[in-house]
């Protein structure tokens, strides 16, 4: 039975080959459009400044120079407001689309994404907590993330206990999902018990994530933790390779294969722990990030990994920009524009090429 | 390199195996569904650690060994090659350099010759999860000769191959001078291929020896449940088997 439409299916014809961009051009054509995010990310907002004025402050700033006393509010939002904003949205893009790459190799699964081991949902417990109850008031407004940070790694204890002495992929996977179920519980009931009704509405823009509030103090742990991160896997990309082709396929190839899983689930916990605690829980970019570099490099992880971060730091600070600007003065919640940009731009990807997903 | 097991037991699997493969030697491990002989051949390549017993590779108990180490010596073929991403075929033989220090030139060099002794150099730049079964089996056993193994642990490597390429893949295993232990499901290829056989019945190496020793009509009746006669091939002479048809006799 065919259908007038169906291609004639005599001989399965061999896809092409897919033209593969150097991996290095892309990564200095991605740094560059990364500088140019990180100008545009500081120009555009509710109040929008001139490019020109942008690139003098940054500059000025940059090199001791000096400004005219007139022109103090415009570098005020250029330095104190936006740019440590649009660093920080550059740094959790990179570090949440590289924690992807490496959970998906690790546990061997097309679908898991940097949330999948349970860790967010830990966290969202301790920002719920702090949104409801008023714990750590003395911290300030440090108290969110101090306590995302903190629920992160009890989180990352607890799946890691469970799971138990031999991580397999499907046990980590089963492990991270139950557990997040039952933490996105306790979270949920701290909302509802709580007599205060504006709680559970900033929790619940926490969940989505934002950036909007950020100081320089919160960028220099997410971004040296990010940085040491992203390094610490590129180092480890060809037993991501190995480990992609299977647990006893990666023995043969040398891999340790359970110290190996165990080290990775400590590096990616651990950069989740940080970036949930400064931005929440940002969905799609850790999901869908890995699978669009994916499409273009291939699946090789020394590619995909130097890739990886650039992609998803330049995808990150525009989508920071549109949830400044589409409800100005109001802000979207992150989640809400990875999600919006994310989908056709995958689509659109995922129909050019043959693009093979989970092997079958 | 050789190989030893010394009375390797895996708790309700394998109930004492005892198997010597000398250097360069083939040896080929045949048995019914379920008699343990991918079992042995996981606790040879260190994907299963044995519940007692020793395996020693080159002399050395692989247990107290590095796996890296024990990968610089051996490569396998496993039956568990699920592949999730999108790798192209040259990417998946060189994971075969993985446990070794050489230059990218070299690895380049050893990948694509080891693409084109399994037939698949055209295969070099083809997506690995768009191959056919018979495709994958070869590219999957280039990575194991990229790994420039002096033992090689082979699970069926006729899997899925046209008779042509099972002829020719066991051939190339003979002439790399490697000392190899596989899983062979098809007798007569075994018969043909192999210095020496060990037959595995629950759990247990129930015989070993030269071919001719080992597959003789009781033999065959006794482990196997069939019927067979032993004819010599005509021009090389090694024994091969003739199935009586629907005599299964339990």
């Amino acid at each position: 039975m065919t259908s007038p439409s169906s291609p004639p299916t005599t001989e399965r014809t061999p896809p092409p080959t897919p033209r593969r961009p150097s991996t290095t051009g892309l990564c200095l054509i991605l740094t560059a459009v990364l500088a140019a995010s990180v100008v545009c990310g500081v120009a555009l907002g509710p109040v929008s400044l001139p490019f020109a004025d942008v690139l003098r402050f940054l500059h000025a700033a940059l090199t001791g120079g000096t400004i005219d006393a007139s022109e103090a509010g415009p570098y005020r939002i250029v330095w104190d407001i936006r740019l440590p904003r649009v660093l920080l949205a550059a740094v959790v893009g990179a570090g949440l689309s590289v924690v992807g790459v490496a959970i998906q190799a690790m546990v061997r699964n097309a679908l898991a994404d940097p949330y999948v081991l349970g860790i967010s949902s830990g966290a969202s417990v301790g920002a719920t907590a702090v949104a409801t109850t008023g714990l750590f008031a003395s911290l300030g407004i440090y108290a969110l993330s101090t306590a995302a940070f903190l629920a992160a790694l009890a989180a990352m204890a607890v799946v890691y206990l469970v799971a138990g002495r031999n991580l397999t992929p499907l046990r980590l996977v089963l492990t991270g999902t139950a557990m997040a179920y039952g933490f996105s519980a306790i979270a949920m009931l701290l909302v509802f018990q709580s007599p205060r009704g504006e709680a559970a509405r900033a929790a619940m823009f926490w969940l989505l994530g934002s950036l909007g509030g950020v100081t320089w103090a919160s960028l220099p742990i997410a971004a040296a933790v990010v940085l040491a991160g992203v390094a610490y896997l590129q180092s480890r990309a060809k037993h991501l390779n190995a480990l992609s082709m299977g647990d006893e396929t990666a023995i043969t190839l040398g891999i340790d294969v359970s110290r190996t899983r165990k080290a990775l689930f400590l590096v990616t916990a651990a950069m989740t722990g940080v970036l949930v605690a400064v931005s929440g829980a940002v969905g799609f970019v850790g999901l869908m990030l890995p699978h669009l570099v994916r499409l273009t490099v291939g699946a090789d992880h020394r590619k995909v990994l130097a890739v990886a971060p650039l992609a998803g730091a330049c995808f990150l600070i525009w989508v920071d920009v549109a949830a400044r600007l589409l409800a100005a003065p109001e802000e979207l919640p992150l989640g809400v524009i990875t999600a919006a940009l994310g989908v056709p731009c995958f689509i659109l990807l995922m129909r050019r090429r043959g693009y093979v997903f989970g092997g079958r | 390199m050789d190989v030893r097991l010394d009375h390797v037991t895996v708790d309700a699997i394998l109930h004492g195996v005892d198997l010597h493969a000398a250097a360069g030697e083939v040896h080929g491990i045949v048995g019914p569904n379920g008699s343990g002989k991918s079992t042995t051949l996981r606790c040879v390549y260190r994907a299963l650690e044995p519940d007692g017993g020793v395996v020693r590779i080159g002399g050395r108990d692989i247990s107290t060994t590095k796996i890296r180490d024990t990968a610089g010596d051996l490569a396998a073929l496993t039956q568990d090659s699920h592949v999730e991403f999108d790798f192209t075929v040259a990417e998946v033989v060189a994971m075969g350099r993985l446990p070794h220090r050489s230059t990218p030139r070299q690895d380049e060099e050893i990948v694509a010759d080891a693409l084109s002794r399994v037939d698949a150099a055209h295969l070099a730049d083809r997506s690995f999860l768009t191959l056919s079964g018979g495709e994958r089996q070869r590219v999957l056993i280039a990575r194991a000769l990229a790994q420039q193994p002096k033992v090689l642990v082979l699970d069926e490597p006729t899997n899925h191959l046209d008779i042509s390429h099972q002829l020719a893949v066991l051939t190339l295993v003979r002439g790399l001078g490697v000392t190899v232990l596989a899983v062979l499901h098809d007798l007569n290829l075994a018969a043909a291929y192999c210095d020496r056989l060990h037959v595995l019945d629950h759990g247990r190496v129930v015989c070993s020896g030269k071919p001719e020793e080992v597959l003789t009509p009781e033999v065959l009746h006794e482990v196997f449940h069939v019927r067979a006669h032993v004819v010599r091939h005509p021009t090389s002479g090694v024994p091969q088997l003739l199935f009586e048809h629907q005599e299964v006799v339990r």
